[in-house]
């Protein structure tokens, strides 16, 4: 088991190779130079480039500035160090549990939810992998009955991993389908339950209402819901935060899952979520294939978004883009 | 804190609106407030450097000092920049000489590209008398092909797809295009990260097979800062001619749009703006700088008005409304009017000036039902004047619309409000002074805003928003 999360650790550092890249530039123009002004604009511009938010950027900026005063760093060079340990601690300060609920002997369902196109249903494919990997039984209900062929995509998923999907007619209840299924899984002594639903943008009154019935469904058949998993794209900017806080509200996420991480969207948006809400990162997705998703690790996360290779800090700026003064 | 861009700028404006002339530190303040809310509304950094240095170059130059009012000079500026940033005017698709015309739709995944394909078709077939075969090409996404074929059928449209390759599909469906006659094809093809340089280099293999018209990246309105990197590689890869952008109908402010519009120099062609395969609609440059702004969408929502309004009936509104004669039966008829441009919710949000928990606020349409039902109640007498309506035809009304007596009072208090909003409306430059209240809101929006919108944006700049300040607040 060590070794299979150690295993995932250096594929979560090896995607986020792209990830690393600002920060690995900035590391490059830091070197053998004094901290002044320019390197607290860089150090703020780097992170706001990784979608970490203004509110996020000037905390973490302030405090790696404490940081620097405290320790009486003087050197520019020490400024990724700081702010890698700043990241870690602010991740570190989310009090809820990383670890997904799955209970031995009894039926767990967990809930994807999550605005359209940010990955729910190849999620429901991951994670079903993931469990049946770890010896546990899986059913999927097709409750997205919005989009067109959704529940299509699902059964296509299930025929590969012989997974039962439970599914309605298109434009039916999803309520309906997640109580089918939560029965259906009882009955059967099935382990998981995987509710993927329709992609919603979080400010649609009525498709919230909706989510909300599906999550009330569930949960009557008592202690079975154990997540409810908000699946983010990691190229969403600050509108990740109004999602997540939405989300949270109307129907209670217990964790988020951050996808498409492979490519060069820094995930910065986790920072902001974390901190202003409280709810924990759980997994992130860091490529195509079934097993590409990993445990969300904050240590390694801030380490791999701050530290910079040495063959990718010597990247040069892209010129014309980065002289012009606000 | 500020939610969205537009409320930024309600605040900056706010802060403006009350001095005098712009002195270089106001310049300074100013630019620093944009571009905080620039970055908020996810522009990217860099764009937001050009922007800003562009503004700033602007506003302290002799413009301001000729300029009457310093406010209003800079809300000109950082929209014309924006205007311009945007595209300055609207894009156009192209057209074959020889037919079919070939529309391939390219980008990240989940962007809406299956989507985005089916109402680009709709609004082809619709509204330019087009003939499209739509072609599936997205053979890697489980049931992609099926979803584009359920969506054919919807909209009564052709899909061609095999089980081949994508550069296969294409081809095949071009001919096959050519085949049955059909004037247009628009290619759905796969979602993929602009860093897997194999996938990149099947679409560009793709598109060297068809040779399309157009290549539109179908970009998220929520992305990012990654969104000027996934342009760049798109452009790199295929030759793009323009953008989608989908997903508008959220809250997302957009920023994104700017930033690929900058750094590609493509225009935005499309929008995205809702659940429904109709909700697809020409994007407009200077629209999205409105909105950006804080003025809402307004143009768009006059345009709707306009499609849905009966012109004479809002012309003799107008007119009454003008000389101060605006009367219950001009209030009901507009909110019926309102109701037909779509769910008040809908419209609220692209109302200039709003106060950010009106546009989160959920508003209940059905309360449109309930005036509805007490107007109809009141006799044509009482309508043109509600003055004379006294207690006991209250209770006659309240037990005719099916309402309570408190109900009928709230409406009528309202409706005198918005009879006085309108007054001070008709005098240019002057604000309405009236605190906020707790009365239901919608129907109290409602001719209000339509009244307020012929004279936008020159009412809007002027006045600052006016009437808005008489609006209350729900929840």
């Amino acid at each position: 088991m060590p070794a299979e999360a150690k295993e995932g650790r250096s594929r979560i550092r090896g995607r986020l190779k792209k990830s690393r890249r600002p920060f690995a530039k900035m590391r490059g123009r830091m070197r053998a130079r004094r901290i002044d002004d320019d390197v607290w604009d860089d150090l703020e511009e780097t992170l706001l480039l990784a979608d970490a938010g203004l509110d996020t950027t000037s905390r973490l900026v302030d405090g790696v500035r404490a940081r620097a005063a405290t320790e009486g760093v003087g050197d520019a060079d020490a400024v990724p160090g700081l702010l890698e340990r700043e990241i870690e601690e602010s991740l570190a300060a989310t009090p809820a549990d990383r670890s997904l609920t799955s209970r031995r002997g009894q039926t767990d369902v967990w809930l994807l939810v999550g605005v359209n196109g940010s990955g729910k249903t190849t999620t429901a494919a991951k994670l079903a992998t993931g469990a049946i990997e770890d010896g546990h039984s899986v059913l999927f209900a097709a409750a997205d009955t919005f989009r067109a062929a959704a529940a299509d995509q699902l059964a296509a998923w299930g025929d590969r991993l012989g997974v039962e999907v439970i599914r309605g007619q298109e434009g039916g209840d999803p309520g309906a389908i997640a109580f089918d299924a939560v029965q259906a899984a009882r009955a059967r002594d099935i382990d998981l339950v995987l509710v993927d639903t329709a992609g919603r943008l979080h400010t649609k009154v009525n498709l919230m209402a909706e989510l909300e019935k599906v999550r009330r469904v569930v949960e009557r058949t008592p202690g079975v819901l154990s997540e409810v998993l908000l699946v983010l794209d990691a190229t969403t900017g600050q509108n990740g935060l109004s999602q997540a806080r939405r989300f949270a509200d109307d129907v209670g996420v217990t964790g988020v899952v951050l996808t498409k991480l492979d490519g060069t969207a820094k995930g910065g948006i986790v920072l902001a979520i974390e901190s202003e809400l409280g709810v924990p990162v759980k997994l992130v997705g860091v490529g195509e294939g079934a097993d590409d998703l990993v445990p969300f690790d904050p240590a390694e996360f801030a380490a791999a978004l701050v530290a910079g290779d040495d063959e990718e800090s010597d990247v040069p700026d892209e010129p014309g883009l980065d002289d012009e003064g606000a | 804190m500020f939610d969205t861009l537009s409320d930024r700028f309600d605040g900056i404006f706010k802060r403006l609106r009350t001095r005098g002339r712009l002195t270089p530190t106001d310049v300074d303040e100013v630019a620093r407030e944009i571009r905080l809310a620039l970055l908020e509304a996810d522009v990217n950094v860099k764009v937001v450097k050009q922007f800003i240095a562009r503004v700033k170059e602007r506003a302290t130059g002799a413009e301001i000092a000729k300029s009457l009012n310093p406010g209003q000079q800079v809300i000109k500026i950082v929209h014309e920049e924006l205007v311009a940033t945007l595209g300055g005017a609207s894009g156009k698709l192209a057209t074959a000489s020889k037919p079919p015309t070939i529309i391939v739709l390219a980008g990240l995944q989940g962007s809406g590209k299956t989507t985005a394909a089916a109402k680009l078709t709709r609004l082809l077939e619709h509204d330019q008398g087009k003939q499209v075969l739509l072609v599936g090409a997205d053979l890697q996404r489980p049931a992609a092909v099926e979803q584009l074929r359920v969506l054919g059928e919807q909209i009564g449209v052709p899909v061609f797809s095999e089980p081949t390759d994508p550069v296969a599909v294409a081809r095949a469906g071009v001919q096959e295009a050519e085949r049955l006659g059909r004037t247009t094809v628009v290619i759905d093809t796969a979602g993929r990260l602009q860093v897997d340089d194999e996938l990149m280099e099947e679409l560009a293999h793709l598109t060297d097979a068809v040779q399309p018209h157009d290549v539109l990246l179908v970009v998220d309105a929520m992305t990012g800062q990654e969104a000027v990197n996934v342009a760049e590689s798109f452009a790199e890869a295929v030759e793009l001619t323009g953008i989608v952008l989908t997903k508008l109908d959220g809250d997302a402010r957009g920023g994104a749009a700017l930033s690929v519009k900058e750094v590609t120099g493509l225009p935005v062609l499309f929008a995205g703006i809702g659940e429904k395969v109709a909700d697809f609609e020409p994007f407009h440059p200077d629209r999205m700088a409105s909105r950006i702004l804080g003025m809402g969408d307004v143009l768009t929502l006059i345009e709707k008005a306009e499609a849905a309004f009966d012109a004479e009936e809002a012309a003799e509104a107008q007119e009454r409304l003008l000389e101060g004669r605006f009367t219950l039966d001009d209030f009901l008829e507009q909110m019926r009017q309102m109701r037909k441009m779509g769910p008040l919710s809908s419209i609220v949000g692209m109302l200039p000036g709003m106060p950010k928990e009106l546009r989160q606020a959920e508003i209940d349409d059905n309360e449109l039902g309930r005036v509805e039902a007490i107007i109809c109640s009141m006799t044509p007498a009482e309508r043109q004047d509600p003055s004379i309506i006294n207690g006991s035809r209250r209770a006659r009304i309240a037990r005719g619309s099916g309402t309570t007596t408190p109900q009928v009072n709230a409406l009528l208090k309202q409706f005198k409000m918005v009879q006085q909003m309108m007054r001070s409306l008709t005098k240019p430059g002057k604000r309405g002074k009236k605190g906020r209240r707790a009365v239901a809101l919608p129907p109290g929006m409602t001719p209000e805003d339509l009244a307020a919108m012929p004279g936008l944006p020159g009412a809007g700049m002027g006045g600052g928003v006016p009437g808005m300040p008489g609006l209350p607040p729900v929840r």
